[in-house]
């Protein structure tokens, strides 16, 4: 088998079908899905619209002159696609979800619902000022839960995710730094971070120093103070950090940060462990994107949208980029240019068109409200506790690299109990979905070999993680006695079988093509 | 708390499992000195579905909805019609609460969502490839003008001066880092010469069409010429409904185009989340931005999709990534995929023509408004119109009257005091002749 330096195995596999075939190829529930550009006729539509004509004089000669190439299909064929199509995902309303560093809790409907009132949703963002001051008055909310939650002055909204909000963080530092006169060009970053941060360092044109880790899963504070010099700008830290684990010597670090006439940056993926019972802004940390999608709720969508507003400490708060927000006896006013600027303000410029993501705001907005401060700091705590229930529950079967003291509100496996068994990291997590569970976090992160990242959130009643834990320890325990029936393969019983991402990016197919039509000439 | 489905006797349990004294006591790698008292949070304590619902409710009734009376503005937001079934469909839980695919074999449906939204996107833009989204136009034209960098290996980028002033913005702050960024002279109502500012530096020229004041370009020329010089040529479009009747930039040479899709399958949400379109030539594949879906097989041969080419992506690739972009648009791109599948070739063009009608409607009838010159003269659905006073203090005049008659250029553009007088009208299906009539009679009292 043939594996990468992580030890993840880089080919599917083949494998043998001995089941009956159906006749329809489809089997019960489970509907195979044509592509709708296979599904479609010409002439047809879902949308009754007027057919009007038009003269073409005002299109300054430049009309579409060729088909799009678009299917026609009636609504009910649209909907039932889509329906089909989503009976072949896994979510959270239909299971435990433990996708370490990705905090996949419970997303309550009535932040969809708010979201969708037209004095939120039905909104122009561009409308007249006086027209809009209900959106201003849920940003400005959400603002006060954001800074009080933190400990932070300051707060930037318009960052649309959380690699968005890193690269807000930074522009802000960089422009912090070059108001002082200076020229820093370099960000220690240490080796357990996300992949965003380095790349997002990359992006604003700084250079990466990784810092290498401890024994015990935390950043080297003796490599860290010996990296420290004129030419750092920021260090760059995820805490709780990714390994699950707080980082004990974070004020140290804040503190020689700061000597070093460096800013902090906190990397706040992972603010549902400590959210109501710490404020990063007491911890020295200068700058923090917050995921709204992960700590306050808003759907994960398949990938998106997120939201990544980002808390400033007193030192980077003038540099935040427009529009900014006041609210004097007027009411509630964006302000949108360098000409009106509050004093002191220097905004090192824009992150995006408009003012953020207000949809994301009301959902995370009203998450709040519902959880209220003590629910806040109840949510962590549960989380924190669940994550511990599962370490203490597992750690006799699999290898917990870290798991001599408590974790935060993630729970870090390694493979080392696989090891012998011929059974990886992967074989281990599809095995997981034959069980009815979406796998956990897997090899990241990158500073533990074949990692297995398990963060169960407080959404899971007891009975649920005991389930959980029941199916993984007879998991381990039948991968430790090598019976790998259940891994070889691994999913038998999902609506694929390992697919071929090798054979997927060595010719790469990104859209559907009519088969017998020449394809465009490059 | 109605989501904590752990009750105390269950907490106890676990404490107990995990062998110590109290949940305190997990916290114990976290500075005595840093935990703070609830009391310290000056915020309210938790509340039912009821209170919450009140409260927001009444928060959103300061507002004035876009629906609730006559409304013309645009400029890089669209007020369409969504079909019911979109909204619903994107409300399956299946679709909002699943992660980002990395597990295909249990997210074959957003995974084709994704291979069918990039298959969409390609046609509507006339390009070989699309990724499967970035977080809106804004970002992604200075995901392109930083991709046209990598690619040229040259600093410049030039932006026309009828490029949305925020998408300016955006680029600014992001290729300023690497590069530099010239803007043109705006023109409003006139094509400006971006191509006059090319020269052997030059990275892109980026031009967008229709361009903000709603004048519809031609871009061969600008093509022709970025291309003689070794540029590439970045095409913008901030309204997605206009692919529907104009000629696709992919067939006008453009090299890279970035859009905003909100206006198909999307509300307002007084600016975001929108959705960002990114498409380019295949041999540019490489130096893409953002996630990618690519059609594989599964071990036992049946198709299917996974995400592909991530050797590109922070997640391998680091700080050697073409991008810091993680978290897209899915939940958009899936409302625009499904919208677009709805409307289908016949129902898209029949929207988008019905547009421009409107929208020709409506200039022909403010134009006989004494006061008011209409100085686009080729559009989609949206242009500008001068009037005789300042447009900003004609809006506010006009919203007191129930009617948000566009958004004046000021707004966007307040350092230029030749656009004080101009103000931006959009039209979509939504407007009715009711509501045209509306503004063209307040207007013409406003005015006189």
């Amino acid at each position: 088998m043939t594996m990468n330096n992580q030890g993840r195995p880089s080919a599917p596999g083949t494998i043998d079908n001995h089941e009956l075939a159906t006749i329809s190829g489809d089997r019960g529930l489970d509907h195979e899905e044509p592509l709708i550009f296979e599904i479609g006729r010409d002439g047809m539509t879902g949308v009754d619209l007027p057919n009007v004509q038009i003269a073409d004089t005002r299109l300054g000669g430049m009309r579409r002159r060729q088909p799009i190439g678009l299917p026609g299909l009636s609504e009910p064929e649209v909907v039932r696609h889509y329906v089909r199509l989503s009976r072949m995902n896994y979510a959270i309303d239909a299971g435990l979800y433990p996708l370490g560093s990705c905090t996949m809790k419970h997303n309550p409907r009535l932040n969809e619902k708010m979201a969708r009132l037209p004095g939120f949703g039905d909104l122009h963002p561009m409308a007249p000022q006086s027209t809009v001051q209900g959106a201003l008055e849920v940003i400005s909310e959400l603002m006060k839960w954001l800074t009080t939650l933190t400990g932070m002055p300051a707060v930037a909204m318009s960052p649309k995710a959380g690699a968005h909000g890193e690269l807000c963080g930074l522009l802000t530092i960089r422009a912090a730094i070059a108001a002082r006169g200076e020229t820093r060009r370099r960000i220690l970053v240490p080796e357990s971070a996300h992949g965003t941060n380095p790349a997002t360092a990359a992006f604003a044109g700084f250079t990466i120093d990784e810092v290498k880790g401890t024994a015990d899963g935390r950043v080297d504070m003796i490599e860290l103070e010996g990296k420290l010099g004129p030419d750092v700008a920021a260090i760059m830290l995820t805490n709780p950090n990714t390994c699950g684990l707080f980082e004990r010597d974070i004020r140290h670090m804040a503190d020689a940060t700061h000597k070093a006439g460096a800013y902090f940056y906190c990397d706040g993926a992972n603010f549902n462990a400590i959210a109501g019972r710490v404020r990063p802004g007491d911890l020295g940390i200068d700058a923090m994107h917050i995921n709204l999608h992960k700590t306050f709720s808003t759907p994960h969508g398949g990938g998106g949208p997120g939201a990544g507003p980002v808390v400033l400490s007193e030192a980077l708060a003038p540099f935040a980029p427009l529009p900014l927000l006041v609210h004097d006896d007027r009411g509630f006013r964006l302000i949108e240019d360098r000409d009106e600027l509050p004093a002191g303000a220097r905004p090192f410029g824009r992150m995006s068109a408009f003012h953020g993501q207000m949809g994301m705001f009301v959902r995370a907005l009203a998450y709040m409200l519902s959880h209220g401060r003590d629910g806040v700091r109840q949510a962590s705590e549960d989380a924190v506790l669940s994550a511990n229930y599962i370490l203490a529950s597992l750690k006799d079967v699999m290898s917990a690299p870290f798991g001599d003291g408590p974790c935060m509100h993630e729970a870090l496996f390694d493979d080392s109990f696989l090891e012998g068994t011929g059974i990886t990291t992967l074989d281990f997590a599809k095995a997981m979905i034959d069980e009815g569970y979406h796998p956990m976090t897997m090899y990241f992160p990158l500073v533990v070999h074949g990692a297995m990242l398990i963060e169960p959130t407080e959404s899971e009643s007891k009975e649920s993680l005991d389930r959980f834990i029941h199916v993984l320890r007879e998991l381990a325990l039948e991968a430790t006695a090598r019976n790998t029936a259940r891994f070889d393969g691994a999913p038998h019983y999902a609506p694929r079988r390992r697919l071929d991402e090798t054979a997927a990016a060595r010719k790469p197919v990104l859209r559907w093509r009519q088969k017998d039509l020449p394809q465009a000439a490059e | 708390m109605r989501y904590h489905p752990l009750t105390p006797d269950d907490r106890l349990a676990m404490i107990e499992r995990i062998g110590v004294t109290s949940v305190d006591a997990l916290f114990r790698d976290v500075p005595a000195s840093a935990v703070v008292p609830l009391s310290a949070f000056d915020l309210p304590d938790t509340q039912g579905e009821l209170e919450v619902e009140r409260k927001l409710t009444r928060i959103a009734a300061k507002s004035v909805a876009a629906g609730a009376g006559p409304f013309f503005c645009g400029a890089g937001a669209y007020r369409h019609h969504v079909p019911a079934s979109v909204d619903h469909l994107i409300q399956r839980s299946e679709f909002l609460t699943s992660y980002t695919p990395y597990q295909p074999e249990i997210a074959q449906g957003t995974l084709q969502y994704m291979f069918e939204f990039q298959t969409q996107v390609a046609l509507l833009t006339g390009m070989e490839v699309a990724n499967a989204s970035l977080y809106d136009g804004s970002t992604a034209t200075a995901e392109a003008v930083l991709m046209a960098q990598r690619i040229t290996r040259r600093p410049k980028a030039i932006l026309s001066g009828g490029l949305h002033p925020h998408y300016s913005e955006t680029v600014e702050t992001m290729a300023e880092l690497s590069g530099q960024v010239v803007r043109a002279n705006a023109t409003p109502g006139k094509p400006d010469d971006v191509i006059a500012l090319i020269d052997d530096k030059t990275a892109c020229v980026v031009v967008q069409s229709p361009d903000v004041f709603g004048l519809i370009r031609d871009l061969r020329p600008i093509a022709a010429a970025a291309h003689a010089k070794g540029a590439l040529l970045i095409a913008v479009v901030t309204e997605a409904v206009s692919l529907g009747l104009l000629e696709a930039p992919g067939f006008q040479d453009a090299d890279i185009v970035a859009a905003e899709g909100q206006s198909i399958g999307n509300g307002l949400n007084f600016g975001g989340p929108y959705v960002g379109l990114f498409a380019t030539r295949e041999k540019y594949l490489r130096q893409m931005p953002g996630r990618l879906t690519g059609e594989t097989a599964d071990a036992a041969g049946k198709r299917g999709y996974v995400l592909t080419l991530s050797t590109r992506e922070q997640h391998i690739r680091r700080e050697k990534a073409t991008s810091n972009i993680c978290t897209n648009s899915g939940l958009c791109t899936l409302a625009f995929t499904i919208h677009l599948s709805l409307l289908g070739e016949e129902g898209l063009t029949r929207l988008a023509r019905l547009n421009h009608v409107r929208a020709c409607a409506l200039a022909d009838r403010l134009a006989k408004v004494k006061g008011v010159n209409v100085i686009t003269p080729a559009f989609f659905n949206e242009f500008t119109v001068k009037l005789s006073r300042p447009a900003a203090e004609v809006v506010e005049a006009l919203a007191g009257r129930g009617i948000i008659a566009g958004i004046p250029v000021s707004r966007l553009m307040p350092h230029d005091p030749n656009v004080r007088d101009l103000l931006i009208v959009a039209v979509t299906e939504t407007s009715t002749d009711e509501d045209c009539d509306a503004l063209a009679k307040a207007l013409a009292e406003v005015l006189s």
